[in-house]
């Protein structure tokens, strides 16, 4: 099989796909009309990491122009039914929150309406009353018993604790001659495609269908999650993707949750709906990666060799175990030896809950987790062992002529020759010269490192790989899982002219140009007569659970696919040319548009009269020939299957090898890493398309240098999601790429029809330790070893750096902020004695006139009220319901006022200290300082500014209370408030 | 002075593509949305709507714009060119727009509406633009898929054709 | 993300302008190139009632040099400024600011008054302004009047502009020939919101340094007779007085290193272009 792939690889021919995607004839979800009577959605979602969810009051909203229903979670209930889970845990996910939300952007209600914008203007209207709980985000912190938990059915946020051993570890350790050991936090973030989710749904009501288009990449295995959770059989839920879909890296699977949610809200409503999501709510909400706590300890010999690994791994999957979790964690599940021989595994996997959003599938999927503990490793065993880590790398890799290989954890690598990868890329990529540059650099004191990173990129995964999760008998249960199907649909019409259905769902891979090349040279065409479609529709196409775009699949499986149905079409044709010119069907050609006999090119006939044979004159062809017009091929590798009673799962059927090592310098002035070489050696089997490959090479890449140096899905201590904007998410430009060398090997899988194995993850996976890799080497000079956490900021390298220069004397700096998110302090003189200033702070009405903005107050107590504020600062202004209560009373020096704030914006809460101390016999210092939290959209949107903003709102508040104090009224001008504030604060 | 109320729709005109186009809007609607929506104009994409992707770029009385952070109303009266715009005839492509093809520039093609804007009227106003010059007016846009470089080769070849049928003109 | 309902007025003077200002204060606010005010209105952050659209008024779009002083009206974009034949010349600062602010997407649209108007506290313009003692020209219906660069912004997006005022135009006095200038920044990507930024200005034996990004506005620091020897030690004590804080771009320790090292970094490369 391997042999053929030779002809296929072509020197770059040009997409199908372009013309109209450069011509704005693209399709996107959002470009195509929609049903008629289509209402659009807005979410309205929780500000709140962790809070009940009292009470929700829909009627203002619902009474606005335009609006055509508001549902909640209680309207969602009544007609469908919460995700499944991958792993039976007592917890329930649902894609709208009911009595509690568990993260900051949970949906909690839908606002449907004649568009966008009125549906936004209602979502303003809904008003929500929360009961605010204390958040867990850390995952080992979740694992303690006397954090929050997060579902009542679950004791504890731990949805499962799984070991395994393969080999024997103990002995291993036992006899090695050194541990080496390394803990590391891989923080949360997302390939964020450039298009959102979209999803348009209908119910019929006669029907009892749903029909529904969205932008979904597969696993079509989620269609029986969907058609569950609305209360419908799998025929009763036509799944649609539209042509084109704006990229998607594994983010696109999560779109379910909102596939279930909108065609709920089209049933309850009885009108089509559609929803486009906007880039606060992908950012906050959609999905993300895992972040992990993983500590990794080796086994290892004197010269580096590893003879035992012991992965222990915490993987926080946010808020909901949801499907397809804890997908994340068993994919790798086969790989966790990386390219290493090592024959002695022990795992020990744990998944916690926290209060953050639910993950999913994100390019390299569970790869950079994996390889970011792995290739860490050794380069600390490197360093422990005074060992050129190159080295380490080397004696440890999977010799050439061990393929197949049986990993310990149970994956079979098909093909490969790691050492040949490597010598390659430091002969080829100029390694010697990189050593030679580091040595440069330092002897002129420059901060310069090498970094070096092998991975074993998974591909087509087996569909069985997470039910590794459950015991062996747990799965002997619930049946067999295995296998990774691929389905391919090619068809000759009356003409002549060649059609072909893909089952996967592309987002720009060129699938249907590289489909169309791999049909033409079978049947000796040229591509432009073969068309490709590659949207699905689960009523029409064949499709199986395995259908879709991930895990690199296409070119291994799905292009597979599609070989063997042209294969057995010409095989057909052959026998019916054959019967017709008294030949064998082995001696028959097809080149150049004809079919002929061999070495009779000019005689024979024209490819398409012999291929329309079968429409027009059937009784013509050979007996029992099958179809020659239509065949529709299933493909499945025999490699994938269930996991083992010992747990060993091949998790993947192909395993492409990468090798990358760079140099880099961290800038003397501004401490930010810039990269100076960059050389990524790839194995990836037979290439179908040099050009697209290359895409995929430097997409991967520039995905990687985006998580290893800028990118972060950061939370503050409340839980409140702050990278909500694509300023405060700063994906890579053009400017933050560094020039890639890429180098080539070729191992062909034997286990594919074309030989090819998938490409567009490795990077992913090995990208990013390598740049770390190369930053702790650079540091290692001035710091010796350094642990290192993406990403690497040059805020985070500032401090690895060496004290700074203290302040001098006559300065006063602010003592060091304690406590969670914004703090500050300040003063306000006034000329007023504290008792008059007590009495303005113990009558609420008197407050309530000075807080800021604030019109209609309701005390609750006499140390209680509400009152309704308008807060802002600059343009930037909302509407807030704020409660405030005074506490620890001491009375005229001191007391505690605590308030909560909620609206449209976002909530806060916060506590404020204030003291009053005499000055003279008339005068008082107010001090205050306060501690405070916001969360909800002016977090995630403003992040930056909110220090600013609250050191303001809070100084105006001081200032009106001094100014009601001296009896002065609060005027006088802004500049002059400001003015007082600020001349008094520190 | 015109007054647009709120909750009115107002007729808005200008020139798109080489062509004059009006449609209904309320203050508020979005150029970005009008074009999408109202107009039918599709191949023009929004990524962000808060002005940083540079997904929905256009070009406005010559000046490349954020469609998303204009409003429909403000452009009466405009000189407007979107993606659409660009081909010289149907069934053809610009120099650009082949140039990308033949690179492989763009794999899903969501952002490269934008990107072949600002080229286009960077290079319409500055044919002798050079590589640096054509990376910063890239570095104003956000592509997740091809990692830029492709991007880079296609301008570069473009510009080069550019300035060579302009010599030969 | 859609904005929130608004009047629409698009004015054909600055007066106009006014005139719709002074009726609506605090519920109006000036479009003049969206690049600030239309994200946080998309994002509903700002909800104004009424939008006045100032740019298809009657008036310059070019910088214009009057008295002494680079004139740069409401209407002119930062484009227009930043392309300004001469500015090397005129007003060396400017021109090397220029580059870092936003993209050239954004700078076709954007006006440098509007910038100013905005106040954020890691802009680049506001900071250009303060350094170089320029001045802010305010216009309401019932009056115009100065505002010194140095007392017009006064907190985070808070600035000495009333809510019936417009700004009419900026201006900067011409630098002297002889005076040495110099502009760095740094942020997360180009074209970001600086986290910090540095501009110097060297006359004579006067060095100024104006650093943005630390503090709510930017921060100006005057040295007479600064030796090189000195310099770093009143970098220092000027990193310490300033309010650095944490955030999630950032830390405090972060922005404190850079104004000493971008601080000495631009006082140098000021120094060495002065007479």
């Amino acid at each position: 099989m391997a042999k053929e792939s030779a002809e296929i690889a072509a020197a770059g021919f040009e997409r199908v796909e372009d013309a109209a995607l450069l011509t704005g004839r693209g399709r996107f979800i959002d470009d195509l009309p929609v049903p008629a009577l289509c209402v659009h959605a807005a979410i309205l979602r929780s500000p709140h990491a962790h809070a009940s969810l009292r009470s929700i009051d829909t009627s203002v909203a619902r009474a606005l122009p335009g609006v055509r229903a508001v549902i909640t979670g209680d309207d969602y209930a009544r007609i469908a039914a919460p995700l499944l889970v991958g792993v039976k845990i007592p917890i329930d996910c649902w894609p709208i929150a009911r009595d509690k939300v568990r993260y900051a952007g949970e949906p909690v209600a839908v606002v449907l309406a004649d568009t966008r914008y009125l549906a936004e203007d209602a979502l303003d209207r809904v008003v929500v009353e929360y009961d605010t709980l204390e958040p867990v985000l850390d995952p080992m912190a979740a694992l303690n018993a006397h954090t929050p938990q997060l579902h009542a059915g679950l004791s504890g946020n731990l949805g499962a604790d799984r070991s395994f051993r393969y080999g024997d570890p103990e002995s291993a350790f036992d006899a090695a001659e050194r541990t080496v050991e390394i803990t590391i936090r891989y923080p949360r973030n997302s390939c964020t495609p450039i298009e959102t989710y979209a999803v348009v749904a209908e119910w019929d009501p006669y029907d009892e269908a749903f029909d529904v288009l969205a932008n979904f990449q597969g696993p079509f295995s989620i269609h029986p999650v969907i058609a569950r959770a609305l209360n419908v059989p799998g025929n009763r839920l036509r799944l649609r993707t539209p042509e084109d879909s704006g990229g998607s890296f594994g983010v696109k699977q999560g779109v379910f949750p909102y596939i279930v949610l909108m065609a709920a809200c089209a049933r309850l409503a009885g009108r089509p709906v559609k929803w486009v999501e906007d880039r606060l709510e992908h950012l906050s909400a959609s999905v993300s990666a895992t972040n992990r706590v993983t500590t990794l300890r080796a086994a290892v010999k004197g010269e580096g060799r590893v003879t035992a690994l012991d992965w222990d791994q915490v993987e926080d999957v946010g808020a909901y175990l949801r499907a397809p979790e804890p997908a994340t964690l068993y994919r790798m599940h086969g790989n966790l030896c990386g390219a290493y021989d090592i024959a002695n595994v022990a795992v020990r996997n744990r998944i916690v809950m926290t209060n953050k959003t639910p993950t999913g599938l994100n390019r390299g999927f569970g790869g950079p987790q994996v390889y970011f503990a792995l290739e860490r490793l050794m380069a600390r065993i490197a360093h422990e062992l005074s060992l050129d880590p190159v080295e380490v790398i080397r004696c440890n890799l999977i010799s050439a002529d061990a393929f197949p290989h049986r990993t310990a954890s149970g994956a079979t690598y098909d093909s490969g020759n790691y050492q040949f990868a490597l010598e390659t890329a430091l002969a080829r990529g100029g390694y010697h010269a990189l050593l030679e540059a580091r040595a440069a650099a330092r002897a002129e004191g420059r901060l310069y490192g090498i970094g070096l990173a092998a991975a074993v990129e998974p591909s087509v995964s087996n569909m069985g790989y997470l039910s590794t999760a459950l015991t062996p008998q747990e799965r002997a249960k619930a049946g067999p899982k295995n296998g990774a199907q691929s389905a391919a649909t090619i068809a000759i019409d009356p003409v002549g002219s060649v059609t072909v259905q893909l089952d996967s769902v592309p987002q720009g891979q060129g699938h249907r140009t590289v489909a169309a090349k791999v049909v033409a040279d079978v049947f000796g065409l040229v591509p432009a007569q073969v068309r490709v479609f590659a949207s699905m529709d689960t009523a029409r196409d064949a499709w199986s659970i395995a259908a879709g775009n991930y895990a690199s699949r296409f070119a291994a499986a799905s292009a597979g696919a599609v070989k063997i149905a042209a294969d057995r079409l010409r095989d057909r044709l052959a026998r019916i040319a054959a019967a017709q010119s008294n030949a064998r069907p082995e001696d028959i050609r097809f080149a150049g548009g004809r079919v002929f006999i061999d070495g009779n090119p000019e005689a024979g006939l024209a490819f398409s009269r012999v291929a329309s044979a079968a429409h027009w004159a059937p009784a013509t062809l050979p007996d029992g020939i099958g179809n020659p017009v239509r065949e529709t091929a299933v493909w499945t590798a025999p490699e994938l299957t269930a996991p083992t009673e010992a747990d060993g799962i091949n998790s993947s059927l192909c395993h492409a090898f990468i090798f990358d090592f760079c140099g880099v310098e961290i800038d003397p002035l501004t401490t930010e890493v810039r990269i100076d070489r960059y050389v990524t050696t790839h194995d990836c089997g037979t290439i179908l398309h040099p050009g697209m490959v290359e895409g995929q090479i430097r997409g991967a890449f520039a995905h990687a240098v985006g998580a290893a140096l800028y990118e972060e899905y950061a939370y503050d201590d409340a839980g409140a999601f702050l990278a909500g904007t694509f300023a405060d998410y700063p994906v890579p430009t053009v400017h933050e790429i560094p020039e890639l060398d890429i180098l080539h090997i070729c191992t062909p899988s034997p286990l594919t029809p074309l030989g090819a194995k998938g490409v567009g993850e490795g990077n992913c996976m090995s990208t990013p330790v390598c740049i770390a890799n190369a930053v702790a080497d650079a540091l290692t000079p001035l710091c010796g070893w350094t642990d290192l956490t993406l990403p690497l900021t040059p805020g985070r390298l500032a401090a690895l750096l060496g004290d700074e220069p203290p302040p001098p004397v006559e300065v006063a700096t602010r003592p060091k902020a304690v406590g969670r998110g914004l703090t500050g302090e300040g003063e306000a003189r006034v000329e007023a004695p504290p008792q008059a200033i007590w009495d303005i702070l113990m009558d609420a009405d008197q407050l309530a006139a000075i807080i800021p903005g604030a019109h209609g107050v309701r005390k609750l107590s006499p140390t209680r009220f509400l009152a309704d504020v308008t807060l802002g600062v600059g343009p930037v202004k909302g509407r807030y319901r704020v409660e405030v209560a005074l506490s620890d009373l001491d009375p005229p020096h001191g007391a505690t006022l605590s308030g909560k704030a909620n609206g449209a914006l976002g909530s806060g809460e916060g506590t404020g200290y204030v003291t009053l101390k005499p000055e003279g016999e008339s005068a008082t210092v107010i001090g205050y300082s306060y501690e405070a939290s916001l969360g909800g959209k002016v977090a995630s949107v403003g992040g930056r500014l909110l220090d600013g903003a609250a050191r303001i709102v809070i100084g105006q508040f001081f200032t009106a209370l001094g100014h009601n104090a001296e009896g002065a009224p609060a005027a006088g001008g802004i500049r002059a408030r400001l003015k007082a504030l600020f001349g008094g604060a520190r | 002075m015109r007054r647009l109320s709120a909750d009115e729709t107002h007729m808005v005109r200008f020139r798109l593509n080489n062509e004059p186009v009006e449609g209904a809007a309320e203050p508020r609607t979005l150029l970005s949305d009008f074009l999408r929506h109202v107009l039918a104009r599709t191949g023009t994409h929004v990524g962000c709507e808060h002005g940083v992707c540079g997904a929905c770029t256009i070009r406005i009385d010559g000046t490349m714009a954020r469609a998303c952070m204009t409003l429909a109303v403000q452009v009466e009266g405009a000189e407007i060119t979107t993606i659409e715009g660009l081909a010289p005839e149907p069934g053809r492509l610009s120099v650009l727009q082949a140039a990308f093809r033949k690179h492989h520039a763009l794999q899903c093609g969501f952002c490269t509406a934008g990107i072949l804007m600002s080229l286009d009227t960077l290079l319409q106003a500055e044919p002798e633009a050079d590589e640096g010059r054509i990376r910063d007016v890239l570095s104003g846009h956000l592509c997740r898929c091809t990692g830029y470089r492709q991007i880079l080769d296609a301008a570069v070849e473009a510009a080069r054709e550019l300035r060579k049928e302009t010599l030969h003109a | 993300m859609k904005p929130a309902p608004f009047d629409y007025i698009r004015v054909d003077t600055l007066d106009e302008a006014a005139d719709v200002l002074a009726q609506s204060a605090d519920d109006a606010r000036v479009l003049a190139g969206g690049q600030s005010l239309m994200a946080m209105m998309n994002m509903r952050l700002a909800q104004p009632a009424i939008i006045i659209d100032i740019l298809h008024a009657a008036g310059s779009r070019r910088p214009e040099i009057a008295k002494g002083r680079l004139r740069i009206s409401a209407l002119v974009r930062q484009e227009a400024l930043s392309t300004h034949v001469g500015l090397e010349q005129e007003v060396p600062l400017l021109a090397q600011a220029a580059p870092w602010i936003g993209h050239i997407q954004t700078r076709m649209r954007g006006t440098v008054c509007g910038s100013v108007a905005h106040a954020d506290p890691s802009a680049e313009l506001p900071l250009v302004l303060v350094a170089l003692d320029g001045q802010v020209h305010l216009k309401s219906r019932r009056k115009r009047r100065t505002v010194p660069a140095q007392e017009f912004f006064l907190g985070m997006m808070m600035t000495e502009k009333a809510d019936d005022e417009l700004i009419e135009a900026v201006d900067v006095p011409l630098t002297p020939a002889g005076t040495g200038t110099a502009f760095r920044e740094v942020g997360r990507r180009k074209g970001d919101f600086a986290i910090v930024s540095c501009g110097a200005v060297v006359q004579g034996t006067t060095t100024r340094l104006a650093v943005g990004g630390v503090n709510d506005t930017p921060a100006v620091a005057d040295w007479e007779n600064l030796a090189p020897a000195d310099v770093a030690e009143a970098l220092n004590a000027l990193a310490w007085s300033l309010d650095a804080r944490d955030d999630m771009h950032a830390s405090a320790r972060y922005r404190r290193d850079l104004v000493r090292r971008l601080g000495e970094t631009t006082i140098r490369e000021a120094r060495s272009c002065a007479d």
